[in-house]
């Protein structure tokens, strides 16, 4: 049996967006910025694309920028924001467990002259609005803070963060990275006070190398890519029809039967947590509640390291990650891990399970069977 | 501009009558070193020089850089053809090579004329004074002084005549497979492709042997020593690398004998395993990236123990040096950036806090001895389930 367990680093693409792909590629393969029928035909999948993923969110066709992905999402929406926005103030916020593709970003704004709050988490890795609300001042310009964190699920209170942003100052920008969320949460950032919104197409069976930022009407964004001025002058390039095409395809999918879905991850995740709560070896970071992620565990295995579980069972096909898959390629403790104050020892031995809706309960077991196995060996062969 | 290579070589002119030996081996080298190279080349040889004349158009670039890597060349010296056009022609050609070539003409220079086609009608004494007017007359800045002139213009009288002035140093060392074949223990650390690089400079032709342990090494560790391999390979032609799953050994290791020994009796079948492997390809020796004192295993009496096992000589290229400058040959030669990267290598998954820096080889005989039961009958299985990878050089990049 095989289990892919690593859906929160990739997912399958879905065979009906392979499928517009493809077309996309040898048939209707025009540039969609040429006047003729053929570019016409490419603008087609763009519009279609548009429309699909639109209508998941609630949001106007014009407040959507095609990107290459969520690492382009989330650059542009800080380094957009905080370039058109400078002059309202040189403020940022964001919290100590976001991805990589947003402190990076932050830290280079910092090297810019901006100063960024960036705020705690508690041992289930959520925020404290009491301390947003004290950091939010008349120079914030932008608030970043990511809907569900990729190493151990937890879930940012979004909709309360947004009132308490926009109490303490309406002009202040708040974004919002969902590559985690979108498809497993239904998300209308128009109601729910969110101005930019990062999401990622291969995060949802989509084609890797695209993704979407949603920008609120009127919101003040600089590009950080020059050239051609495609969309709207936000996004030079031409567009990646293909890639669209496929996560709208894929954007679709997420939300038909959606509760459903949700569901059936929420039954995986209890299934896995009961049964390895009794063994006295692993320990589950965050909450693992209806509150949490439905696709995500983060679990700690005493004394054995994560890489070496990860490639024991790797060897019975079960693949899951090392803390975060981003992660995996800088040895550095994660900073997710120490946030939530993961003991040291325990930041190496920490392994990430996470699901899709095409996996079944009978995955679960044989995982949970391996490494009921497995631990135990991999245990009596540890580094002193 | 330059048609062909004039290849020098120091040491394999000295040996005697074994001389044609290297000789063919380096041609045999440098054919392989230009296969993948854009074009197509002529490969002589003739009065103590290998000469190559490229057939139409190639890639200068490529070619040279090719050249670079084949042992046993010393310089590389590109070489301008022009047809035998008379004198004046010649004096032009050759005033027009130092033109292109050197943008700052404020030089000395010496013109050295050799004749091998004696039918030509002036004299290499006549052929140097004459260009050397020439020279002087077109290009004012220049200075002649014959003793340290800065620009040496070779000028040699063939089929055609070659221009030469410049001489780029090879990687030295002697032609790979005129000094036996040696067996490179492998792992993905920074030495051991230094250890295969220095001994394959003294024209041993490379075997290697890697150590595999998974789950506790992973497939990344296992391409890392595949691409280090093709490094090496570069320089010393095509490696048979043996790929052992060590994992039940170390393991079994791990169980029975305490673990301050751990890493020499783990070292020492690795020497086994090796030693039976180079037996069975004919490799006169072992090779290893070891230098003494680096770590536990690689102190004098640590370095004994592991010898001990082994009947074929160990060759440890290393032994003197500083980790400094095997970092400074491995940038050289280009593994430095993919021996870093962060994976594991079996030895370092299960080091003991305080390994034995001196160990009796009593006592590890002695517990060498817990093993009995199976290690053989593991040792077995490793060799005969171990995978054979045949490393080619990616020319390519």
């Amino acid at each position: 049996m095989e289990a892919y367990f690593d859906n929160a680093a990739t997912t399958r693409c879905l065979d009906s967006a392979k499928a517009v792909m493809v077309r996309a590629l040898s048939e209707d393969y025009g540039n969609p910025s040429s006047l003729h029928r053929k570019g016409m035909e490419g603008e087609n999948y763009i519009k279609e694309a548009r429309k699909n993923i639109c209508k998941t969110l609630k949001i106007h066709d014009t407040e959507l920028i095609f990107t290459s992905g969520g690492t382009e999402s989330n650059n542009l929406a800080i380094l957009g924001a905080a370039m058109a926005n400078r002059r309202a103030g040189m403020h940022l916020i964001t919290t100590k467990i976001e991805h990589p593709a947003v402190t990076a970003p932050m830290r280079y704004l910092e090297e810019q002259g901006f100063s960024v709050t960036w705020l705690d988490v508690d041992a289930q890795g959520r925020i404290s609005l009491e301390q947003l609300r004290e950091a939010v001042n008349q120079e914030t310009i932008l608030v970043s803070i990511m809907y569900v964190n990729n190493e151990i699920g937890a879930v940012e209170p979004i909709e309360e963060a947004a009132k308490i942003i926009k109490e303490q100052n309406p002009r202040t920008l708040f974004h919002v990275d969902a590559i985690q969320a979108y498809g497993k949460y239904i998300i209308h950032p128009g109601r729910m006070g969110i101005d930019l919104l990062s999401v990622s197409g291969h995060k949802i069976h989509g084609p890797k190398g695209s993704g979407f930022l949603y920008v609120k009407e009127k919101t003040k964004l600089k590009p950080i890519l020059y050239g051609g001025g495609q969309q709207k002058n936000m996004r030079s390039g031409t567009e990646n029809v293909p890639g669209i095409a496929g996560m709208g395809q894929a954007a679709k999918e997420a939300y038909e039967d959606f509760h459903q879905k949700q569901e059936h991850l929420y039954q995986l995740k209890d299934a896995f947590v009961a049964g390895i709560s009794k063994e006295t070896w692993a320990q589950i970071n965050g909450r693992t509640d209806r509150d949490s992620a439905p696709h995500i565990i983060s679990l700690t295995i005493d004394g054995v390291r994560s890489e070496v579980l990860l490639h024991a069972l790797e060897e019975k096909q079960i693949y899951v990650s090392a803390g975060s898959a981003c992660a995996s390629n800088k040895p550095a403790p994660s900073s997710t891990l120490q946030a939530i104050q993961v003991k040291r020892g325990a930041l190496e031995s920490t392994i990430r399970i996470s699901f899709c809706p095409q996996n079944t309960l009978e995955e679960v077991n044989y995982c949970l069977d391996a490494l009921k196995e497995l631990v135990p060996m991999l245990q009596k062969f540890t580094r002193h | 501009m330059f048609k062909a290579f004039l290849i020098k070589y120091g040491e394999i002119g000295i040996k005697g009558k074994n001389r044609h030996l290297f000789e063919d081996a380096l041609i045999h080298q440098i054919k392989y070193a230009l296969k993948p190279v854009e074009g197509e080349f002529l490969i002589t040889k003739e009065q103590g020089r290998i000469y190559i004349e490229a057939l139409g158009e190639y890639d200068y670039q490529e070619a040279l850089e090719s050249l670079q890597h084949v042992f046993g060349i010393v310089g590389i010296c590109p070489v301008a053809l022009v047809e035998e056009e008379g004198f004046d022609q010649l004096a032009e050609d050759v005033i027009a090579y130092l033109d292109n070539h050197y943008a700052d003409k404020n030089k000395t220079f010496k013109v050295n004329t050799r004749r091998a086609r004696k039918s030509y009608p002036l004299s290499s004494m006549e052929v140097n004074a004459a260009l050397g007017e020439r020279i002087l007359k077109a290009i004012p800045e220049m200075k002649v002084d014959v003793h340290q002139p800065e620009i040496m213009v070779n000028v040699e009288i063939r089929r055609k005549i070659n221009i030469y002035s410049e001489i780029i140093p090879g990687p030295g060392g002697m032609p790979v497979g005129t000094n036996g074949k040696g067996m490179l223990l492998l792992s993905g650390g920074i030495d051991s492709p230094v250890a295969g690089y220095m001994i394959a400079k003294r024209g041993v032709k490379i075997d290697a042997v890697y150590f595999h342990a998974p789950p506790y090494t992973s497939e990344r560790a296992k391409q890392k020593v595949v691409d280090l391999a093709k490094i090496v390979a570069k320089y010393s032609g095509p490696i048979y690398l043996k790929v052992v799953n060590f994992t039940d050994i170390q393991m079994y290791i791990y169980e029975k004998c305490p673990h301050e020994e751990l890493t020499i009796i783990m070292r020492r079948y690795m020497m086994r395993i090796a030693e039976h492997f180079a037996r069975e390809t004919n490799s006169l020796g072992l090779i290893t990236g070891e230098s003494i004192g680096q770590v536990a295993s690689q102190t004098m009496q640590s370095l004994a123990a592991t010898d001990e096992v082994c009947e074929l000589p160990v060759y440890r290229p290393l032994i003197g040096f500083d980790k400094q400058e095997i970092i400074g040959v491995s940038e050289k030669i280009g593994t430095y950036e993919t021996s870093i990267l962060p994976y594991e290598d079996c030895c370092t998954i299960f080091v003991a806090k305080h390994p034995v820096t001196k160990p009796s080889l009593k006592v590890i005989r002695r517990s060498e001895t817990h093993l009995k039961e199976k290690i053989d009958e593991m040792v077995k299985t490793a060799i005969e389930t171990a995978e054979t990878i045949i490393v080619e050089a990616d020319m390519a990049e």
